[in-house]
C-alpha cells in the first residue's frame, strides 16, 4: 500500500526532465524570444520554442475533441506561436539534467511580451464592446446554442405565475492530488515513440498525438499508469504531451515533466463560471408549465471540449420534473483564462441548481413546502421511459429508462427527519441557533457511448486477463471488472487480472470520463466473459464427450455442474470428470489433430466492444441540513443524506466510496472553493491556501441509500455511478444556507457560498429591514 | 550554484551515506536518490501532507524540509510501515474499510494517523477528523479513512488489553 507506480515513480535509463515557460501574461503578444542564456547553463541541453518545434506541430493545432455545427474552434499551437492567451500557455520548454537545472534555467529564457487587454468575465466579454480574448476574433461568443422543447411563449402566454432568477454559479478545478505527468521516450532506430501519461484515456491521447505527428498506429504506445485522480481534466490532450515528445526526439532520450502544483493551478483546465438568467411560469397548482432564459459560460481561451460543457448543464435542468416547455440559449464565451472542461459532474451539478432555486422559490412565492412542490411536478415512474425532448451531447433526445423519483425524494426525507424538522428548527432558532434544510433533486446520463471494450483471455498457464482502454483513477474499476469476471468463471476476484491504461493491450478505447466505465467496459467485461466461459464448455464437453450444457465453470475448471439424475457414476468419478481451464486454453491454442470446434477462432479469449444504444439515466436526491453562525458566516454541515439509484450495484462498497468522495466535491463547490482572477484575468487563487478545498472536519458523515432500478439498456442492468455524490449536492447545502438564515430574508442565488458573502448578505438584509 | 554536502541518515532502519545537494529537498532525496518513491508531492507548499513522513518519530512534511536537515536523524517513510510482508495494522484497516481509492494520498495519512495513533490511542472521531485536516484527500471524502483509523484504535486496544 502506498506503493503505487505513478508517472513520477518511473525512472527510464538517461532521462532528462522538462519545465515549461508559461506566459505570466492572460493576453500578450510575444516580440522576441532568447534562450541563450538559458541554453548556456551547464545541465541545460534543449530549449524549445514554437520556431523549434517539428514541422507538424507548426502546422497543426492541438485536436478539437468534440466539434459542433454551431461552434467556431478556437484550438492552440502546442507552443504560443505569438499570442498568448491565458497565464499559464506554454510559450517555451527547458530540458536539463534534472528538474531543479531546468527550473533554474527558467528565468534565464528572456521573453519580451507586450501586454494585451483581457477578457476576464464571460458576461462582460459577450458584450460586443469588449476586448477580444484573441486580437482576430470579431465575437467572444464562439457558439450560440438554442435547446427548445414545446411552446414556450403559449406556456408563458397561459399563467399568471412567472418568477424570474439570476443565478451565478462557479466551480473551481479538479485539483487531484496527483499532478498531470508524462514521460516521452523515443526510440530513433524504431521510429516509435513511447508516452507514459497520467490520463483517463490512453486511447484518445494516442489518437490526437497521431494526427499531431502523422504517426501509424504502430509507432506509438501510451500508457497510463497509476493514476492520482483524474475527475475529468485529466481526459484532455495537453500541449506539454506533444512536446515533451518532441523533446525526446529532439535529444534522443527519455523526457520526463510532472506539472508542479502552481502550474496544476493555471495550465490544467478548469470548470469556473456560469450565468443564468432564468424565467419559470408556474400554473395555479404550482406545476411548471415552462422555463425560459439563458446561460453565458466561461469557455476559457480554446476549445478543446467545444460545447460540451454547457450544454450537458441545460440538458440537465430539467431533471426529475415534467417540464412542458423549456428554451435556452447558451452563449459560449472565450475569455483569456485556461480552458474550462468538464469536472466531476461536468455541468450537471449546476444545471441541477438552477432547477432547485427554482424549485425553492416557487415554493417560497406559493407558501408551500418545498418537497411538496416537488411532489407536484415529479415525472412519475409509470411515465417510464420518458421522453425530455432535450437533445444531448451525443445528438439523441434525452429519454430516461427507469427510475422512481418520487420514492427516491421520500427516501431521502425520511432519513433525514424532514417531517419534524421545523419543529427542531423553531427550537434552535429559540436558543439563537441558525440551522436550515435543504432538497437537491439530480437525474445524470451516464455510460455515455460510443463504447468501450475488454479483451478477455485464458492464457495456457490457466491465468484468467481482462484488459480494458478504461483507465481507473481511483474508481476500483478493476475490482469492479474483476468481480463482472469472476462471476462468470466461478472464480474469486483475486484470481482475475485486469490489465488497463495501455494502447499495446487492446487496440481501441475511450477512457474513463461521464461515469461510464462501469456501464461500457462492465457490459463488453460480461459479454466476453461469458463468450470465453461457452467457448471453454463446448471444448470441454467434446473432449469430455458429455453435454456442454451440463458443465459449469469452477475454481479454474469446468466441470460437470450436477449428475444426471440415475447416471450410476459415483461422485468421486464424476469430479474426475473436468478440464483445467490451463489445459482447455492449450487445446483452444489449436493443437495437431484437434479440429476447432467448427468456426470458431482460436484461442480462449474474446473482445467485445459494448455499444450503449443511448445513455441510461441514474438519479438521486441529497438532503443536507446546516447550521450557520451568523456572527462569522461559518457554515456546518450538520447532516447530508443521499439517496441515489444507479441500478443494480456490481460492488456496493465501491460505489459508496465514489459517492462520499463525490459528495464532498459538492461540499467545496458549495461552500469553499474559488478560482479568483482579478479583471486582467490574472489568476489570483494559485495554492492551497487560497484556494481552499475540503477537509475531514468540513465533511459530515454522509449517510447513502440505495435504491436499484435496473438499466433495461445494458446486459448487467447498471447506470454509473461515478458522479452521482456531487449532482444533486451542491443544491440543498445552497438551499439549506438560504433556509436557515430567512428570518433574516437572505436570498442566495449564486455558488460557492462563503462566509465572507454570507455576512455581507446579513448585513444587506439588516441594512434594508432598517431602512 | 550547488553546493553539496555529505549527510548520513538512517531510513526505515538502514543506514545510508550520500552526498546530497545542499538545496535539495528531503522527499527528492528519498524519492529520487533512495528510489523511495512511496512518498508522494502534492503540492510541495506543504498545505496537502502527501508528502508526510516521520523524522525521529515525528510526523513532517518532507517537501518543506532539506535533505541535510535529515543529517543523522532517522526517518521512517511508507515504505518502512510494513513489517516482512505484513501490513501494519492500520494499513490493514485502509485495505478492508476501502479508505483508498486512487492512493495518491494514502502514504502521507497513513505516516500521520500512525504517529497520532501513537499519541493518541483512543481517539473520539472529531479528534481523528482534527488529525488528519493536514491532509487533504479528493477522492474519499475522508469517511473511510476515519474509519478506518477508528477501528485501528479499538484493535490495537484490544491488543495491548489481550496482552496483559
Ligand atoms: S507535497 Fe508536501 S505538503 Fe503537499
Ligand atoms: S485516495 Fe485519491 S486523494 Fe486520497
Amino acid at each position: 500500500m502506498g506503493r503505487g507506480r505513478f508517472v513520477d515513480d518511473i525512472v527510464l535509463p538517461g532521462m532528462y526532465a522538462a519545465a515549461f515557460v508559461r506566459s505570466p501574461l492572460a493576453h500578450a503578444r510575444i516580440k522576441s524570444i532568447d534562450a541563450s542564456a538559458a541554453l548556456a547553463r551547464p545541465g541545460v541541453h534543449a530549449v524549445l520554442t514554437y520556431q523549434d518545434l517539428p514541422a507538424t506541430l507548426r502546422e497543426r493545432r492541438m485536436p478539437l475533441f468534440v466539434p459542433h455545427p454551431t461552434l467556431t474552434p478556437r484550438m492552440q499551437y502546442a507552443l504560443v506561436k505569438e499570442e498568448a492567451c491565458y497565464v499559464g500557455e506554454a510559450v517555451a520548454v527547458v530540458v536539463a539534467d534534472d528538474r531543479y537545472i531546468a527550473e533554474d534555467a527558467l528565468p534565464l529564457v528572456e521573453i519580451e511580451y507586450e501586454s494585451l487587454p483581457a477578457v476576464s468575465d464571460c458576461k462582460l466579454g459577450a458584450s460586443p464592446a469588449s476586448p477580444r480574448a484573441h486580437l482576430d476574433l470579431e465575437s467572444n461568443v464562439v457558439s450560440r446554442m438554442i435547446s427548445s422543447v414545446g411552446d414556450i411563449v403559449a406556456a408563458f402566454r397561459d399563467v399568471k405565475h412567472v418568477f424570474r432568477e439570476e443565478i451565478f454559479q462557479h466551480r473551481g478545478g479538479a485539483f487531484f492530488m496527483e499532478c498531470r505527468g508524462a514521460i516521452a521516450s523515443y526510440d530513433a532506430a524504431e521510429g516509435s515513440l513511447l508516452l507514459y501519461v497520467s490520463s483517463q484515456g490512453p486511447h484518445r491521447i494516442k489518437r490526437g498525438l497521431l494526427d499531431l505527428y502523422d504517426l501509424s498506429d504502430t509507432q506509438l504506445r501510451v500508457v497510463t499508469p497509476d493514476v492520482g485522480g483524474g475527475f475529468g481534466p485529466k481526459g484532455s490532450l495537453y500541449a506539454e504531451y506533444p512536446v515533451v515528445a518532441a523533446c525526446s526526439m529532439k535529444l534522443g532520450r527519455p523526457v520526463k515533466w510532472i506539472e508542479d502544483r502552481r502550474e496544476n493551478f493555471v495550465a490544467t483546465h478548469q470548470e469556473r463560471d456560469q450565468y443564468w438568467d432564468m424565467e419559470i411560469a408556474v400554473d395555479d397548482e404550482a406545476r411548471i408549465r415552462g422555463l425560459r432564459g439563458t446561460l453565458t459560460h466561461d469557455n476559457g481561451a480554446y476549445t478543446p471540449w467545444g460545447i460540451v460543457l454547457p450544454w450537458i448543464s441545460v440538458a440537465t435542468v430539467p431533471g426529475p420534473y415534467v417540464l412542458p416547455a423549456y428554451h435556452v440559449e447558451l452563449r459560449s464565451v472565450l475569455t483569456n483564462k485556461v480552458m474550462a472542461t468538464p469536472v466531476r459532474g461536468a455541468g450537471r451539478p449546476e444545471g441541477v441548481v438552477v432547477m432547485e432555486r427554482l424549485m425553492d422559490r416557487i415554493a417560497r412565492e406559493f407558501n408551500l413546502d418545498a418537497a411538496e412542490v416537488r411532489r407536484r411536478n415529479f415525472i412519475q415512474p409509470s411515465q417510464m421511459p420518458y421522453n425530455v425532448g432535450v437533445i444531448f451531447r451525443d445528438g439523441r433526445p434525452v429519454v430516461y429508462d427507469s427510475g422512481d423519483y418520487p420514492a427516491c425524494q421520500d427516501a431521502a426525507l425520511k432519513a433525514i427527519g424532514y417531517a419534524d424538522f421545523r419543529q427542531r428548527q423553531a427550537e434552535a432558532r429559540r436558543q439563537s441557533r441558525y440551522i436550515g434544510i435543504g432538497i437537491g433533486n439530480a437525474v445524470e446520463g451516464t455510460g455515455l457511448g460510443p463504447y468501450e471494450g475488454a479483451a478477455v483471455k485464458v492464457a495456457t498457464n490457466g491465468r484468467i486477463t481482462v484488459s480494458t482502454g478504461a483507465t481507473p483513477q481511483g474508481q476500483s474499476h478493476k475490482t469492479t471488472l474483476a468481480q463482472i469476471a469472476a462471476d462468470q468463471f466461478g472464480v474469486s476476484i483475486d484470481a482475475i487480472q485486469v490489465e488497463t491504461g495501455d494502447t499495446a493491450k487492446i487496440s481501441q478505447g475511450i477512457g474513463t470520463f461521464a461515469a461510464r466505465t462501469a456501464v461500457n467496459a462492465g457490459s463488453s467485461v460480461h459479454v466476453a466473459s461469458v463468450k470465453v466461459a461457452e467457448k471453454a464448455k463446448a471444448i470441454a464437453a467434446k473432449l469430455l464427450d458429455v453435454r456442454a450444457e451440463d458443465l459449469e465453470l469452477r475454481d479454474g475448471y469446468v466441470q460437470l455442474a450436477a449428475l444426471p439424475e440415475g447416471a450410476g457414476v459415483a461422485s468421486d468419478n464424476a469430479r474426475q470428470i473436468r478440464k483445467s481451464l490451463a489445459e482447455l486454453a492449450v487445446v483452444a491454442a489449436g493443437m495437431p489433430g484437434f479440429a476447432m470446434q467448427d468456426g470458431a477462432e482460436p484461442g480462449l479469449e474474446s473482445i467485445a466492444y459494448f455499444t450503449a444504444t443511448q445513455s441510461t439515466y441514474a438519479n438521486g436526491t441529497a438532503a443536507a441540513e446546516v447550521e450557520v453562525d451568523i456572527e462569522t458566516g461559518r457554515v456546518t454541515i450538520l447532516r447530508l443524506v443521499l439517496a441515489h439509484d444507479c441500478g443494480r450495484l456490481i460492488n456496493p462498497m465501491v460505489v459508496d466510496g465514489q459517492v462520499m468522495g463525490g459528495v464532498a466535491h459538492a461540499i467545496g463547490n458549495a461552500l469553499y472553493e474559488r478560482m479568483i482572477y482579478d479583471d486582467q484575468a490574472q489568476p489570483l487563487s494559485t495554492n492551497f491556501g487560497e484556494y481552499l478545498l475540503p477537509l475531514a472536519p468540513d465533511v459530515p458523515r454522509i449517510e447513502i441509500i440505495h435504491l436499484e432500478t435496473p438499466s433495461p439498456l445494458n446486459p448487467l442492468g447498471i447506470k454509473g455511478a461515478g458522479e452521482s455524490g456531487t449532482i444533486p449536492t451542491i443544491a440543498p447545502i445552497i438551499a439549506a444556507v438560504e433556509d436557515a438564515l430567512s428570518p433574516f430574508g437572505v436570498k442566495i442565488s449564486e455558488a460557492p457560498i462563503t462566509p465572507q458573502r454570507i455576512v455581507e448578505l446579513l448585513g444587506d438584509a439588516a441594512l434594508g429591514r432598517t431602512r | 550554484m550547488t553546493d553539496t554536502r555529505s549527510i548520513v541518515v538512517v531510513v526505515n532502519g538502514k543506514r545510508y551515506e550520500r552526498a546530497v545537494d545542499t538545496r535539495q529537498t528531503l522527499a527528492d532525496f528519498l524519492r529520487l536518490d533512495l528510489g523511495l518513491t512511496g512518498t508522494h508531492l502534492g503540492c510541495e507548499h506543504g498545505v496537502c501532507g502527501a508528502c508526510t513522513v516521520r523524522l525521529d518519530g515525528a510526523a513532517v512534511r518532507s517537501c518543506l524540509m532539506l535533505a541535510v536537515q535529515a543529517h543523522e536523524k532517522t526517518v521512517q517513510t511508507v515504505e518502512g510501515l510494513a513489517g516482512n510482508d505484513e501490513l501494519s495494522p492500520l494499513q490493514q484497516a485502509f485495505h478492508d474499510k476501502h479508505a483508498l481509492q486512487c492512493g495518491f494520498c494514502t502514504s502521507g495519512i497513513l505516516m500521520t494517523m500512525t504517529e497520532f495513533l501513537e499519541e493518541n490511542p483512543s481517539p473520539t472521531e472529531a479528534e481523528v477528523r482534527a488529525a488528519l485536516s493536514g491532509n487533504i484527500c479528493r477522492c474519499t471524502g475522508y469517511q473511510n479513512i476515519v474509519e478506518a483509523v477508528l477501528a485501528t484504535a479499538v484493535a490495537l486496544r484490544d491488543k495491548r488489553n489481550a496482552a496483559l
